[in-house]
């Protein structure tokens, strides 16, 4: 297939190599049949290079856990809610990704996030609903570049930096809220049906059946195109079958989430149903971000920083602009985030947790497979340990546990991930 | 201290105390000997770090297409050297030319751009990108906005292939994955594939197996038959003796001997490199660039007689297969 074949003489170093080469190297690039695949996939696991599999795996198993515990958990109802629970968590954590590829970290997305949710809701009172939203994401720029300056420019730990942002932004949301004039209680409602709708609103059934059938046929034909350009450079290409398959994955997902959406999860006596708006929001900022940071420079930077800064000096590499560009978009992210939380809870409030939104974005990301110590991660990671972190909130929840509970158990999950991610790089460091 | 704009005799064809050099007469096509200037020329170069002289009045030349290795004790001052070739660091004193116009080496990205690519001691690769990202890094290709990531793969698939390597399973592994000489090899092929006119690399086969040092070390050879200069460095005298064309030695930051391998055999390196002097090159730590030059090295004394303490290294000519 492949014209790198090994060279006679090499064969006695390239046993191990070969072994390390499977660990490490993504599956499609060297499997050339669905069984290698799989068993390259399961090497690869194994040696602690996690991917997309093992989180999967972990929510399954939590899902199965609380169902049996509660037979609520699974019922459409139940499930839409986490959904809609979850997606500031997913976002969040998708901010947090770009900012830990740098092997950087922002402590203050929770918070930063509440003050955009606040310009938001209180400048749409006197703007359009989408000028408003855009105040809430440029705030979100401005605080993420003031950020980026600060730690690129006067070398700045971001851990120190952000720190002080968390405590800093939460002074700045509660002066906002009290001088907006709108939130006497400490809160600021949402005066907007559409920013209300970001969550409240649902497509229609026979919309959500279309949009899902649109986008998995796209993302189908991305795929499927990209195979065929490379087997037209005669490249090594992926075969058919573990393409296919990744096809599949993604149609029984839709499948499962429309028919959760459109089932009627309402009473007795008002239906409600169809797939939440917030559902494509989180899609929608998962791919743009994702195109981001597989199909531009600027991404390829932002991992080449992660794994070897100086390399990407050499290479040329504006180190600070990229880094700094990486903390606005994770500001712009928040911002998006906020805007939905506050979309949720019908108001933005001086009562909003951001250290706990904080921690359950690193957790998102980590548990999700991004590594803490930059270089490894990508924004589907935040989605699925997002719905871990949402399930675990959710589920707790609904067995009654208290918030305390909830907290422990969400940090033991993050605990456990990040001991997994330094395990797995200390053990490929030993290879 | 020699005065820096002696500098002229500093070519190659200035070989004067013995019969014409292989070595210079090779680089130099018949119809115009001596004109063309070398790729790349140090004239009184001297670096300080505080109270230390790291490198003091190094005058050298690096002829096109030859290999010449850089040999000297640790902290001799090698890696200084290259770091101030390669822009890292900027001269105290004297000047660098490039193809006889002097430039200013401000910052690595200024080297990269003349053609100068190193390869350096602690290999300036991510570990997390694969090959192909790897050799592109910073000159992406693009397509539609878009990185032409099947444009740079053939690219680099081909470089690869055209200098031989072919030990790589798919260069679409991360880097992490390599063996050392494999990251050797994808190192070196960026600096082909950008263009590279002279290539440093900083004892490319420290902590190499012997498999993995024979793939550098056809590399180098690879380089150097397609017209690639090579400047490296190397604490393996088997290594140099096998692969250099030239041998430059340093001692305590002063250059002690510059000379066509086939004139040196492995003791009087080691001797260059422990003493600074010779008995049988009388160099003198004050004139460094012709020490192979000076009346005392007269035609055939450097090589005669079998030199002590060292038996495995023959007197090869020089010129590696
Ligand atoms: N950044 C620096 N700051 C201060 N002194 C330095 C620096 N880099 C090198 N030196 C000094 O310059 C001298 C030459 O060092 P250099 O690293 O060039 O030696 P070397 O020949 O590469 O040695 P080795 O074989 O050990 O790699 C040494 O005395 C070293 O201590
Ligand atoms: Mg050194």
């Amino acid at each position: 297939m492949s014209t790198e074949t090994h060279q006679p003489a090499e064969s006695a170093e390239s046993g191990d190599e070969l072994a390390v080469e499977a660990a490490i190297a993504s599956p499609e690039v060297i499997a050339d049949s669905l069984g290698e695949y799989l068993r390259l996939l399961f090497r690869r696991i194994r040696s602690g290079e996690s991917g997309a599999l093992p989180v999967t795996i972990g929510l399954v198993a939590i899902v199965i856990y609380f169902q049996a515990r509660n037979s609520l958990f699974l019922s459409p109802g139940n499930l839409v809610n986490l959904l809609i629970q979850g997606a500031p968590y997913i976002i969040l954590g998708m901010a947090e990704v770009f900012v830990l590829l740098l092997g950087e970290i922002d402590l203050s997305v929770g918070y930063s996030g509440a003050v955009c949710a606040v310009i938001t809701a209180w400048s749409v009172f006197s703007v359009p609903w989408w000028v408003a939203i855009l105040l809430g994401l440029a705030t979100g720029a401005v605080i993420g570049t003031i950020f980026g300056l600060l730690i690129t420019r006067l070398r700045l730990p971001s851990f120190v930096v952000t720190l002080s942002g968390l405590l800093g932004y939460e002074g700045l949301m509660i002066v906002l809220v009290a001088r907006s004039g709108h939130g006497p209680g400490g809160s600021i409602p949402i005066s907007n049906t559409i920013i209300d709708d970001l969550t409240e609103g649902n497509l229609s059934p026979v919309a959500g059946w279309i949009v899902m059938v649109v986008i998995v046929a796209v993302a189908a034909a991305i795929l499927l195109l990209r195979d065929r350009q490379r087997r037209a450079a005669n490249l090594v290409t992926p075969p058919l079958s573990v393409t296919g398959l990744k096809i599949l994955v993604m149609a029984v997902a839709g499948v499962v989430v429309v028919l959760v959406g459109n089932a009627d999860r309402g009473t007795a006596l008002v239906s409600l149903r169809g797939v939440p708006w917030v559902v494509l929001i989180v899609l929608g900022v998962l791919a743009v971000w994702t195109v981001l940071l597989g199909r531009t420079r600027f991404g390829r930077y932002v991992y080449a920083i992660g794994g070897n800064a100086e390399a990407a000096r050499r290479a040329g590499v504006s180190l600070n602009a990229v880094r700094t560009l990486c903390f606005t978009l994770a500001g712009v992210t928040a911002a998006i985030a906020g805007i939905v939380l506050a979309s949720r809870l019908g108001s933005i409030s001086t009562d909003t947790d951001g250290g706990q939104l904080v921690l359950f974005a690193v957790a998102a990301a980590v548990i999700g497979g991004t590594h803490l110590f930059g270089g490894h991660g990508k924004m589907i990671n935040a989605l699925l340990g997002g719905l871990v972190v949402a399930a675990i909130y959710n589920g707790l929840g609904l067995l009654g546990m208290s918030a305390a509970a909830t907290y422990i158990v969400t940090s033991l999950v993050l605990l456990a991930a990040v001991t997994v991610d330094a395990l797995s790089r200390r053990g490929s460091r030993a290879t | 201290m020699t005065t820096p704009s002696a500098a002229d005799g500093a070519r190659p064809a200035s070989s004067g105390g013995r019969a014409p050099s292989p070595a210079a007469t090779t680089t130099n096509p018949a119809g115009r000997p001596a004109q063309e200037p070398p790729l790349l020329e140090l004239r009184g170069v001297g670096k300080n770090f505080g109270p230390v002289r790291a490198l003091s009045d190094i005058d050298l030349t690096i002829p096109v297409g030859q290999v010449t290795a850089l040999v000297g004790d640790n902290g001799a001052g090698k890696s200084t050297l290259i770091k101030t070739v390669s822009g890292i660091w900027q001269p105290d004193h004297g000047e660098i030319l490039w193809r006889g116009r002097p430039v200013h080496l401000h910052s690595p990205k200024a080297a990269t751009d003349l053609g100068i690519a190193t390869v350096y001691q602690d290999l300036a690769l991510c570990d997390n990108l694969d090959i192909v990202q790897n050799m592109f890094l910073g000159r992406e290709e693009m397509k539609y906005f878009q990185l032409d990531e099947i444009s740079m793969e053939l690219a680099a698939k081909q470089t690869l292939a055209d200098l031989s390597v072919v030990t790589v399973r798919s260069i679409r592994q991360p880097v992490g994955s390599l063996s050392g000489g494999q990251r050797q090899a994808v190192a070196v092929a960026k600096a082909v594939m950008q263009q590279a006119q002279l290539v440093i690399m900083d004892e490319p086969t420290a902590a190499l197996g012997v498999t993995q040092t024979r793939v550098v070390l056809e590399l180098i050879d690879q380089l150097s038959s397609r017209g690639i200069a090579v400047l490296v460095i190397s604490h393996n005298l088997n290594d140099v003796v096998n692969v250099a064309d030239r041998v430059a030695v340093l001692y305590l930051g002063r250059l002690a001997a510059v000379a066509p391998i086939k004139d040196l055999d492995t003791g009087t390196i080691v001797e260059l490199m422990t003493t600074g002097r010779s008995s049988r090159v009388a160099a003198t730590p004050g004139e460094p660039a012709h020490a192979t030059s000076q009346p005392g090295a007269g035609p055939g004394t450097p090589t005669a007689g079998g030199t002590p303490g060292n038996g495995t290294v023959g007197h090869h000519t020089g010129e590696a297969p």
